[in-house]
């Protein structure tokens, strides 16, 4: 909404939202100078739960940073051990079995879609709707006990390796996977769509509110929904393809409406191309092992190496800088959220509180990742 | 009517306990509704079923200590949650449960009911004035337009009311409907009122869910937006009392629709009128209340106000002329 | 005005359509797992803490003591100790503790594994008041296991 009162710049206050607020998802702290509830201005404060997760790389081998990739973005945690093994394959050059790259692309997508449904769910809560949490809980907690089945673990997951993965998918879970994508598009259209997405509530509360400009998306380097949702159509897995991805049949959404409703309808429908994925990757599914070749000892040669994934929240980048012994020299991540995050002071200047906390909600944010 | 001591008692314990025991539980149904919408259960540990839930809460919320932080006004800060409670008990007074059962048949108790329940309001403000916390002040500016918005369109459906009744007494206006669902306010035969008057029960109903401040509409406790709004400060029995205090209200605003446009205690079918037939009426309500708290996401503070000004009060300000013409009309 | 009008109808459409959703839902059964009284089963790849696996027959433990474990772990939570095996050959373990305090579940000591000698257990009850009670000693477990077999 545009600002329709000349704001008194001279009567403001300060209102800390955060680090404990319960709509920021964490402990992120907005510092917001309010006339009224109009927002003067936006500061988000980082660094509560700053982790040093790059600096931890450097202290131990290649293969024990990857329970740490989890425990970053722990919504979409296996795009986040799929980029950390696909920079180390591309450093020591190892080759990936085909198996094992469709089955990463089947849990990276059911991964993708349960982070979908749970941001949909906390958006939602945000808006102040209880009920639809608890109908995406539902639907999440069925993706969540598939890759319980092969991960061994519900919500971090260390099921990538330099090569491979862990384990082999079975029978079971490919059934219990075409059931869950014949359940969730049942459920779509009337929980999700009619319940909450054509509802006149939320449509006023969230279209037109939280515009963000192509212009400032490429500024500050804004990836995945966000993006999409202001008309960039840049998806990693299409524009710099990486696993198995361009042997599928899928689209990217992209809305032209910039709007918080543009970014909400991304996911919805990126939801749904990850069901195609998964549906394609499980009838193509091909026989062999899920584990390469890969040295017990990692020695990469030394040299710099970069490489991107598509995470539920945007591209992901990681940069390794590696000296030629057995732990990486230097690890940078490029973590959407971050670059997500930094627009939202720009954004929300001249929003009333409630539209920028809604605001807030559409950009995804997941502050264990942006503090790493 | 005599006017005994004793009859004036026992309408006090009666309202007393009718109040209370609604204060508790409807907590307990509203958990175990929410709980039934969401597909869990709710409530079971305490009792048979979680029912001695809220006692079990009330217990704890007596048993703690009243904290009143550093630097609020003290006297306004306790006196804001009684002032919260006081009016919705009060209200139940001129409700007339059935033909023999209601502590007072005032001649003016709709307008005493809208006095009351604009002093909610003030206990509200007061609350988040007092606690001298950002988030409480902005929810009660918040809460105190949007009542201000919504008495509004409620007083002119009231009044469309009242014209066809030919009264402010809540329990002639009830005697007026008597005879069937025919006969009650929204479906009204007579003089073709019935064209007009289920979109003033529909206004009427929604300004009643903005004036308990009840999601879609709770602006001022948006617990995402304001942590809990003007209650953010208060513990203990302090934050309990505005707990009941809501559910009260929640109960006087079903007895009031219930009376003013379901015919009171009035059967459908004209056959057994009592007070089984009201409480049947005010609970579908108090349930319509939980239904629609449960499936909403919160609206806006100025969609909010646009709803009441662009869209409410333009259409019972027609709907109180239609009204008004049909009467002299006919 | 158009807007007006549409806004009135279609969204009072949407939110009785809201309303029957939820009254649908209403009837449900539920879908909760009442956590007390329904224990979920845990599929065979759960990742509990580790433990010791003990020789079929013997009881005693597989492991040799080469410390692959040990290093494998990102987090340092493994430490163990061995003495020369007296008339044979190789090593036997004599102490083996497990600090859970630090543990990340990441699994990659039992992959290190050679010699069949780790394992997750499938326990997820690990609740307590004291910090010690997650200095495990796998050995003693071990031990107790064998007893509970016999």
């Amino acid at each position: 909404m545009t600002v329709p009162i000349h704001l008194r710049h001279d009567e403001t206050f300060v209102l800390n939202l955060g680090p404990q607020h319960p709509a920021t998802h964490g402990v992120l702290r907005v510092k917001l100078t309010m006339d009224g509830e109009y927002i003067v201005k936006a500061e988000p404060v980082l660094g509560y739960i700053h982790r040093m997760h790059e600096k931890l790389a450097e202290a131990g081998t290649f293969a024990q940073f990857m329970p740490n990739t989890a425990r970053m973005d722990y919504l979409h945690a296996l795009a986040f051990n799929h980029g950390w093994a696909l920079v180390v394959e591309k450093a020591a050059g190892i080759e990936v079995p085909e198996r094992a790259e469709y089955i990463r692309v089947i849990t990276v997508e059911l991964n993708r879609i349960a982070s979908h449904l749970l941001w949909w769910a906390a958006f939602l809560l945000d808006l102040g709707g209880f009920t639809p949490l608890l109908y995406a809980f539902d639907d999440r907690e069925k993706v969540i006990d598939l890759l319980e089945r092969v991960t061994g673990s519900r919500l971090t997951y260390c099921y990538m390796r330099f090569g491979g993965v862990y384990n082999d998918i079975d029978d079971e879970f490919i059934a219990g996977t075409r059931d869950f994508i014949k359940r969730l598009r049942g459920r779509m259209p009337s929980l999700y769509h009619d319940l909450v997405t054509h509802n006149i509530i939320l449509i006023k509360r969230i279209k037109d509110i939280g515009i963000i400009t192509p212009e400032q998306c490429r500024r500050y380097g804004a990836t995945g929904p966000v993006a999409r949702g202001s008309g960039i159509n840049y998806d990693v897995r299409k524009n710099e393809p990486y696993s198995v991805y361009p042997e599928f049949d899928f689209d990217v959404p992209v809305f032209d409406e910039c709007d918080s409703m543009a970014r909400y309808m991304v996911r919805m429908h990126e939801m749904e191309q990850s069901l195609r994925i998964i549906e394609q990757a499980l009838d193509k599914l091909p026989d062999g092992p899920v584990m390469g070749k890969a040295p017990k000892v990692l020695k990469p040669e030394a040299g710099y190496y970069y490489s991107a994934v598509e995470t539920a929240r945007g591209s992901l980048g990681h940069r390794l800088i590696c000296d030629g012994g057995k732990n990486p020299y230097k690890l940078k991540l490029r973590s959407p959220t971050f670059s997500n995050l930094s627009l939202y002071g720009e954004v929300a200047e001249g929003m009333l509180l409630a539209d920028a906390l809604a605001f807030m909600g559409s950009l995804d944010l997941v502050i264990p990742e942006i503090d790493r | 009517m005599e006017t005994s001591i004793w009859r004036a008692l026992l309408y006090l314990v009666g309202i007393m306990a009718f109040a209370g025991l609604n204060a508790a539980y409807l907590g307990w149904c509203e958990r175990k509704g929410a709980a039934r919408i969401q597909r869990r259960i709710g409530p079971c540990e305490a009792g048979y079923a979680g029912l001695l839930q809220p006692l079990a809460d009330g217990l704890k919320l007596m048993s703690k200590q009243l904290l009143v932080p550093d630097g609020v006004d003290g006297i306004i800060f306790r006196v804001a949650p009684v002032l919260a409670m006081i009016p919705a008990i009060t209200s139940m007074v001129v409700i007339p449960f059935s033909e023999n059962i209601g502590a007072r048949a005032m001649e003016l108790s709709v307008l005493l009911l809208f006095a009351l329940a604009s002093i909610s309001m003030i206990a509200i403000l007061l609350g988040g004035w007092a606690s001298g916390n950002k988030y409480a002040v902005i929810s009660a500016a918040r809460s105190v337009s949007q009542n201000l918005a919504y008495e509004i369109p409620m007083l002119i459906t009231v009044i469309t009311v009242v014209l066809i009744s030919g009264s402010l007494n809540l329990r002639e206006i009830a005697i007026d409907q008597q005879g069937g669902f025919w006969h009650w306010n929204i479906f009204r035969l007579e003089n073709g009122h019935f064209l007009t008057m289920w979109i003033s029960f529909i206004i009427f109903f929604i300004c009643s869910v903005a004036e308990t401040n009840r999601a879609p509409f709770d602006m001022a406790e948006a617990e995402s937006e304001l942590v809990a709004g003007f209650m953010t400060e208060y513990g203990s029995m302090g934050f309990g009392l505005f707990m009941m205090g809501e559910y009260l209200n929640i109960v006087v605003g079903a007895c009031l629709t219930a009376t003013l446009f379901l015919g009171g205690w009035d059967c459908p079918f004209g056959k057994t009128p009592g007070v089984w037939w009201f409480l049947i009426k005010i609970y579908i309500l108090i349930f319509t209340f939980i239904w629609i708290r449960w499936t909403y996401p919160r609206t806006q503070i100025y969609r909010l106000l646009n709803l009441s000004w662009k869209i409410l009060i333009p259409f019972s300000l027609i709907n109180l002329l239609i009204t008004a013409a049909l009467i002299k009309v006919f | 005005m158009s807007g007006y009008w549409s806004d009135i109808f279609t969204g009072g459409k949407s939110l009785l359509v809201g309303l029957t959703i939820t009254a649908r839902e209403f009837f449900k059964p539920v879908v909760t797992e009442q956590y007390p009284y329904e224990v979920p089963t845990m599929t065979p790849l759960f990742r509990g803490h580790i433990e010791l696996i003990g020789n079929e027959e013997t009881g005693a433990p597989n492991c040799v003591v080469c410390g692959m474990c040990q290093r494998a772990c990102p987090s340092l939570c493994i430490s163990l100790d061995g003495k020369k095996n007296e008339g044979g050959k190789g090593k036997v373990l004599t102490s083996y503790v497990l600090d859970f305090t630090k543990c990340s579940l990441c699994g990659s000591c039992v992959e290190s594994c050679n010699f069949n000698a780790l394992r997750f257990s499938k326990e997820y009850n690990l609740a307590s008041f004291d910090k010690n009670d997650f200095i495990m000693d796998l050995l003693k477990r071990l031990e107790d296991q064998n007893q509970c077999k016999h």
